[in-house]
């Protein structure tokens, strides 16, 4: 019988090791970004950035207000105040007023809904591609994760305005190519690095919530969850050995 | 004081046999449960039964809170989606079951399946048994791949794209066929619609049939046991297996525990990492579906990635189809590939003993190679191990009947 257990614990230890690795993998070279979504005070300054930067041409139209203030500790009156648009209820979406039209119109590309962008390109991505945006030598925007994305940098005036600078490397071929090696700040903006590196980690951890705002009640209803599955598991493991004691 | 408690109970009893003289309760009670005798040594392998049976009951029920809020339109699919993610009291929990219950699912058909490839389960009497198992495995396949196509995100649709467009590979009628299975010029509305029917309904019904045949035909012939002897070549005086226990109550006490062990795992997923990586709930499905824009990497749910890596690994496209439908018939014919004179693997030959783990070695690797983007080093390697996987029913076949077997036991063992 302990080779039982031993047996149903190993795979259990084996299926939630191979998990953790599965989950662990994917960053694909990015830095790897850790988002706590319990932590409010992140929340809130990510929410921010995200209605005042982002919400003007990116939608979330799956994201209520009313349940951006019930996760992140606010309510309504605070929600109404800080973040909710004239003319919009409580209970409505986050939508802009920008249709894709316009937006292929002034910047070549409709503005994708961000609802669940969190979900469909991971926090390592979002972090990479909001500190990666650079002036290339026209005065153009450009991202050395998104290349010719048609999105301006809209967070310039806080970063300020970085170049790419580029190194060349031998292919082995005997072709050489230009690689990108490093930004280069050429005009400071009002945040030091670290402080910009912080807003875009609020936000990140904000677009990742909003990704999936149940993930804060996933979490710790699921220490319970698994907790009362020990105890049942060991009961029933004594029963089963009670039964059993009269076969053999 | 004791006299209504007794009344009551007397009322109960007589309540219950007015019941069990129009309806056969207590002779099902006595033919399948009570009074059904199972091997008393079955192992770990032996859980897998009774908790596919767990994860059928948490895809129906789950499945059915889902509908009332899950609409079946191009227009709507991906929106109500994220409503039961968002809107609807535990919806998002309901949804997080359904999604990974499928691919556990999986996982403990896959274990069950090489239960009986270890232990000779489908040998004879018990070749239907694996049949209808066979059968319930390909509508389970089925049944996910129209259930993935409901999110109507972008891998959604170009996972049904591509696996609709392999029967596009029947010559002279493919196009119509394919045009025929997706009701339109391409995978539409008028798709996910059908594929929402088949899912929900017809598919679902099928397989409830499928597991009473594969049960029925079960308690028909008996249980296998790890060492793969028949229990019922040596009853007792009362008739009865002497290695045989009642299934209840040892086998539903020990199997309680064995769900325990399955949902602390299944809770854990769902509460800590629903998505697994992008394994049960992939990332590019967080996008809605776009017939504009080609998703740089498609690949199936890695519970078809070993088939779909048979696939690719054929250069032509008839020929590859034809080589993945053949990977999955050649399990139906196991029960005569395999001629052993024994039936668990404790007593086989040392070959056929290889053959086995080799060939679920290959089943493995090749569902890695499948959620791999398919180069040229992945694509070449699929081939050595499709080349193994088919050359195992061959082996199999001939080196089985010859093989050097060690003594198997009158009795089971410990």
């Amino acid at each position: 019988m302990t080779r039982l257990i031993k047996n149903n614990v190993l795979f259990a230890a084996l299926l939630m090791l191979f998990s953790a690795t599965v989950a662990a993998s994917g960053g694909g070279g990015l830095k790897q970004v850790n988002v706590n979504v319990q932590d409010t005070g992140a929340l809130q300054r990510g929410a921010v950035e995200f209605v005042n930067n982002c919400l003007s041409c990116h939608a979330a139209a799956y994201m209520r207000y009313s349940r951006l203030g019930q996760d992140l500790g606010l309510s309504d009156d605070q929600v109404r105040e800080s973040f909710l648009p004239a003319n919009a209820k409580i209970g409505d979406t986050m939508t802009v007023s920008m249709s894709d039209d316009e937006a292929k119109a002034w910047f070549g590309n409709k503005a994708p809904d961000l609802s669940v962008i969190g979900r469909a390109r991971g926090a390592n991505w979002l972090y990479a591609y909001l500190t990666s945006f650079y002036q290339d030598d026209s005065g153009q925007w450009n991202n050395t994760v998104f290349p010719d994305v048609a999105m301006p940098h809209v967070l310039w005036n806080l970063q300020g305005i970085q170049k790419a600078v580029y190194h060349e490397e031998d292919d082995g071929y005997g072709g050489v190519h230009n690689v990108f090696s490093h930004f280069e700040m050429t005009s400071p903006g009002t945040q030091s690095v670290e402080e910009y590196e912080q807003t875009v980690h609020d936000l990140v951890t904000y677009l990742v919530y909003m990704g999936e705002p149940a993930r804060i009640q996933r979490e710790s209803i699921g220490v319970w969850v698994l907790l009362f599955l020990v105890l049942f598991t060991f009961v029933a493991y004594l029963l089963k050995v009670e039964y059993w004691k009269d076969i053999h | 004081m004791a006299k209504p408690a007794s009344n009551l109970k007397k009322r109960g009893v007589e309540l219950f046999n007015w019941f069990d003289k129009r309806l056969p309760i207590s002779d099902f009670w006595e033919a399948h449960l009570a009074g059904y005798y199972a091997p008393k040594n079955f192992n770990f392998w032996y859980f897998f039964g009774s908790l596919a049976m767990l994860v059928l009951v948490i895809q129906i029920v789950t499945g059915i809170f889902l509908t009332m809020h899950y609409k079946p339109s191009a227009e709507d699919a991906f929106a109500s989606v994220e409503y039961i993610m968002r809107d609807v009291e535990w919806g998002w929990l309901i949804r997080y079951m359904h999604t990974t219950g499928a691919s556990l699912f999986f996982v403990v058909v896959y274990l069950h399946m090489f239960r009986g490839l270890m232990y000779g389960s489908y040998r004879k009497p018990r070749e239907l048994i694996w049949i209808f198992g066979m059968i319930i495995y390909v509508l389970l396949m089925a049944e996910a791949f129209m259930g993935y196509i409901l999110p109507w995100g972008q891998m959604s649709y170009w996972g049904a794209q591509v696996i609709v467009s392999l029967f596009g590979a029947v010559p002279k009628f493919g196009g119509l066929i394919t045009e025929w299975i997706r009701g339109d010029y391409f995978i539409a509305d008028a798709t996910l619609n059908r594929f929402f029917a088949l899912h929900v309904i017809a598919v679902p019904i099928m397989l409830l049939l499928l597991v009473v045949l594969h049960l029925s035909a079960l308690h028909q012939v008996g249980s296998n046991n790890p060492d793969g002897i028949e229990i019922k070549e040596h009853k007792g005086k009362d008739g009865k297996p002497l290695d045989g226990i009642p299934f209840h109550p040892y086998y539903t006490v020990k199997d309680i525990f064995g769900v325990g062990v399955f949902l602390f795992i299944f809770a854990f997923i769902i509460f800590f990492s629903p998505d697994l990586g992008g394994l049960f709930l992939e990332h590019d499905n967080f996008v809605p579906a776009d017939s504009m824009v080609t998703p740089i990497h498609i690949k199936p749910s890695w519970y078809f990635t070993p088939f779909y890596a048979i696939l690719r690994a054929v250069p032509d496209k008839l020929a590859g189809v034809i080589t993945m439908f053949s990977a999955i018939i050649m399990l139906f014919l196991l029960p005569w590939l395999d001629r052993s004179p024994v039936k668990s693997i404790r007593y086989r030959g040392w070959i056929t003993k290889f053959l086995i783990i080799l060939f679920a070695a290959a089943f493995i690797r090749l569902g890695m190679l499948g959620l791999g983007e398919g180069t040229i080093a992945e694509t070449i390697e699929s081939r050595i191990w499709t080349f193994i996987y088919f050359a195992f029913f061959a082996l199999l076949w001939f080196f089985s009947k010859h093989e050097k077997t060690k003594p198997v036991p009158e009795r089971v063992t410990k």
